[in-house]
């Protein structure tokens, strides 16, 4: 009984341990998060309201998706610049397979998930198997992929409206959006996967020194492919989702989205470098990013405007990281 | 021989701990092979990175023709006709020999753009002047080794240097490469440029030098005509220092055979057999880049193993890496412990706990109990001194890191353990623990390889040793023949 109490303690003591880590290692972004909704709640009285934070969260899911798989690569020193075209590849895909070969909705969605898959495995076998550059490899891969939707849609949108389909992006279960569920449930296996599991280990270990990775018995390929292979499932996941809240499979879909991707995982802390990064940093700099857009959407600030307020907070999130290395020793 | 072109008198510099040169004076003559002859760590390179401008010496004099010089960077060296070709050979592969000739100097047309009929024509001649088959329009990447350091030698000319310094020109060259790197050397004696050679291999200074001048610790121990000394003479000047006596060993009768390597070959390993006994602590010295780390990574499956057998407990393996030799209780202790070795930017118990993680995460489920015990033990057994297991092993001091390295890999409960360098860039206080642990180890059945290139550590500790030279195990060294003199015999290539 007192054992127990006992124990129950230090589960409590570490779980505040565990949250005064964290405010302080995402103390930079953390307040600039708060501020900016402080900001937007006083300058928009919407932007409070639910209807306005479910918009929001349902706007971040791609994106949120996109960045567990690019945070991934960032540690272990590499990039996935295909997601994007596997987003379009997918969602055409399964939009097509739906209205114009009339398939049963989930094998539609099956094969159209398997495909995207396919590119993420091609990626890191490829990567593990050549030595080629990640930044190379994926670069090509962008382009066969946006091409591949093009040509498959002919280069026009694919119109999809088929309810059991559409319930993946504009569903709801217990009032809340369908993407943001999925996107919570991959955001906390993920977490625990990077933190808990042996993977999560090895990735860390393979992005800080892939050399004393290798010396230390953890099998370089092995944690490379997978990463490359969870960045295609995330993608291609995400694709079908998009394509069904846009009741339609567009082959243009998910453009630049890479960007915004890594964009989120270097707001939240992972470094270029290798080694250094936590999902859990990630998620902010996701939510910073969709909140830029939503708030300065409210204010009606022109959209092209804010391509240069989200390149200004980069640039400064970036800085502060560098400044706060290069006060450690080594 | 001619009149003396450099003299280096008096010579200081201190590194934080080390006093890396301790008053060394050094002459040259013009039209003379001036060997520098001494152990790792001497203080050769020291030396030459002062006559080459990258250290500036704390005390001393540099004079050249007769005349004092101040050589505060490389440039300085060049302007003062000092020519260094690095073990490394500095050139550019992309760019043609002519290209690489001129690199920083280029002749200019009138129009201020590089005159490359004039580089390729002048590089032509220079290259053709020593007799060399080469076009100087080719790229550098399609020479060999032996040709690239041609190239180097030509460059140097070029820059009408004086002084040129060869560092262990010879150590990846075939023996017919190295016949033809003699002819230039020949060649350049005969226009009166002195010679500054650096190499362990005695057979080489007995052919090529004139006079040979051995340092020991950072220390001017003595000048011999080449002619006039014997090997024994220089191997009794390299390594005439006292053993420290802080190495802690009991000795046991040896057990039975754990570890056999029959004719191992692969990359710089020749051919190589020796066997472990239990208990055993097997020294393996040799010069750097006699094969000895490469032998065990061929063991390991680490680099592609061309030939041979291995044997652990009698019984015939076949590693395909760390994991694999871990699984029949063997491991590496790698040699450079910030690259190969260690994450500098996890912490302490991240790092001691690597090679086991499979001990305590089970999927998701980390036995946060078992994790914490496993650190403790070993942060313990190690007297690893840090504020706290999540302290960052690069923060720490190198001996504590060394500590975390060894600690990670005994974590594993090895039956064999290899330790590559284990007490280089160590502190004193620190390489006492880490000998008593290679004995307490020992004590308990533990069967070691230590492989080190500081014979005072591998003559304090061993059982036997086995010494290699150029990819080969030259010769095995029974405690109680243990010598210097005997282990530098066979170090520099004596049968």
């Amino acid at each position: 009984m007192a054992a127990q109490a006992v124990k129950k303690e230090n589960a409590m003591v570490r779980f505040g341990h565990g949250v005064v880590t964290y405010l302080k290692e995402n103390l930079a972004i953390l307040c600039a998060f708060v501020v900016m909704c402080v900001a937007l709640a006083i300058m928009s009285p919407v932007f409070l309201s639910v209807d306005n934070i479910l918009n929001v969260l349902r706007q971040v899911t791609v994106n949120c998706n996109l960045a567990l798989g690019l945070t991934m690569c960032i540690i272990i020193n590499g990039i996935d610049l295909s997601v994007g075209s596997v987003v379009a590849i997918s969602g055409t895909l399964a939009a097509g397979f739906i209205s114009n070969n009339g398939m049963n909705v989930w094998l539609a969605i099956l094969i159209a998930f398997l495909i995207g898959v396919v590119m993420g495995i091609c990626n890191g076998l490829i990567i593990a198997y050549t030595g080629m550059p990640p930044f190379v490899v994926t670069l090509a891969m962008m382009n066969i992929g946006r091409g591949a939707a093009y040509v498959y849609a002919n280069g026009q949108p694919i119109r999809c409206f088929v309810d059991e389909f559409n319930f993946w992006g504009v569903g709801y279960i217990l009032g809340i959006p369908v993407p943001v569920i999925i996107s919570a449930i991959l955001f906390i296996i993920m977490t625990l996967v990077l933190t808990k599991s042996k993977f999560g280990r090895h990735l860390y270990a393979v992005g800080g020194n892939e050399e004393a990775a290798k010396f230390s018995g953890i099998s370089i390929k092995k944690v490379k492919i997978t990463v490359y292979t969870l960045s295609g499932i995330f993608a291609s996941l995400s694709g079908i989702v998009l394509a069904a809240r846009m009741y339609s499979g567009q082959p243009s879909a998910g453009n630049g989205f890479e960007l915004d991707a890594i964009a989120a995982s270097v707001l939240g802390g992972v470094s270029f470098l290798g080694g250094v990064g936590k999902l859990g940093g990630t998620i902010i700099g996701v939510l910073v990013i969709g909140i830029l857009s939503n708030g300065l959407n409210l204010m009606n600030v022109n959209s092209f405007w804010q391509y240069i307020v989200k390149g200004l907070i980069i640039l400064a999130a970036v800085y502060l990281d560098i400044v706060k290395k290069s006060r450690q020793k080594f | 021989m001619g009149k003396t072109v450099l003299e280096m008198k008096n010579i200081h510099k201190k590194f934080p701990g080390v006093y890396a040169l301790n008053s060394v004076d050094f002459e040259l003559k013009a039209g003379e092979v001036h060997a520098l002859l001494g152990e790792n760590g001497a203080g050769k390179s020291t030396l030459i990175k002062v006559l080459g401008g990258i250290y500036h010496p704390d005390q001393g004099q540099i004079i050249i023709d007769g005349k004092e010089v101040k050589i505060n960077t490389v440039m300085d060296a060049d302007a003062a006709g000092v020519s260094i070709i690095h073990q490394e050979i500095m050139t550019v592969p992309e760019m043609t020999i002519a290209e690489n000739i001129f690199l920083g100097r280029e002749p200019k047309t009138k129009f201020g753009t590089v005159d490359f009929k004039k580089m390729l024509s002048v590089s032509q001649e220079l290259i053709d002047g020593f007799g060399l088959e080469m076009k100087a329009s080719r790229k550098i990447l399609a020479l060999s080794i032996a040709q690239q350091q041609m190239v180097a030698i030509v460059k140097a000319i070029s820059i009408n240097a004086k002084i040129v310094v060869m560092d262990e020109p010879t150590s990846s060259l075939t023996d017919s490469e190295v016949d033809y790197l003699f002819e230039i050397i020949e060649k350049l004696k005969a226009q009166g440029i002195g010679i500054v050679y650096i190499s362990h291999k005695l057979d080489e200074l007995f052919r090529i030098c004139d006079r040979i001048t051995v340092m020991r610790d950072g220390q001017y121990v003595g000048t011999k005509v080449t002619a006039e000394t014997t090997r024994d003479e220089l191997i009794s000047m390299m390594v005439g220092r006292t053993l420290d006596n802080y190495y802690v060993r009991t000795f046991h009768e040896l057990g039975d055979v754990v570890l056999e390597a029959k004719n191992v070959k692969g990359g710089l390993v020749k051919d190589a057999s020796f066997q472990l006994r239990k208990g055993e602590i097997l020294g393996f010295a040799g010069l750097v880049g006699s094969g000895r780390s490469e032998l065990m990574k061929d063991m390991i499956g680490l680099d592609p193993r061309e030939g041979g057998e291995v044997f652990v407990d009698g019984k015939k393996v076949e590693f395909h890496g760390v994991t694999d030799a871990q699984r029949e209780g063997l491991v590496l202790v790698p040699e450079n412990r910030k690259k190969e070795g260690l994450l500098l930017k996890n912490s302490v118990g991240f790092n001691l706990t690597l090679a086991v993680l499979g001990d305590f995460i089970k999927g998701i489920s980390v036995k946060k109990s078992k994790e914490t015990e496993i650190i403790n033990t070993y942060v313990d057994a190690m007297a690893i001194k840090t504020p706290s297991v999540n302290q960052l092993v690069g923060n720490l001091s190198g001996g504590n890191q060394q500590k975390v390295l060894i600690g990670k890999w005994l974590a594993a409960a090895p039956k064999i353990l290899i330790m590559d360098e284990p007490t280089r860039g160590v502190d004193v206080g620190a390489k006492a623990e880490i000998y008593q642990i290679m004995n307490n180890l020992a004590d308990q059945g533990v069967s070691i390889i230590m492989i080190s290139s500081e014979l005072p550590e591998v003559l304090g500790m061993c059982d036997r040793i086995c010494v290699m030279y150029e990819g080969e195990i030259t010769g095995v060294v029974d405690r109680k023949d243990f010598s210097q003199e005997r282990v530098m015999h066979f170090a520099t290539g004596g049968r």
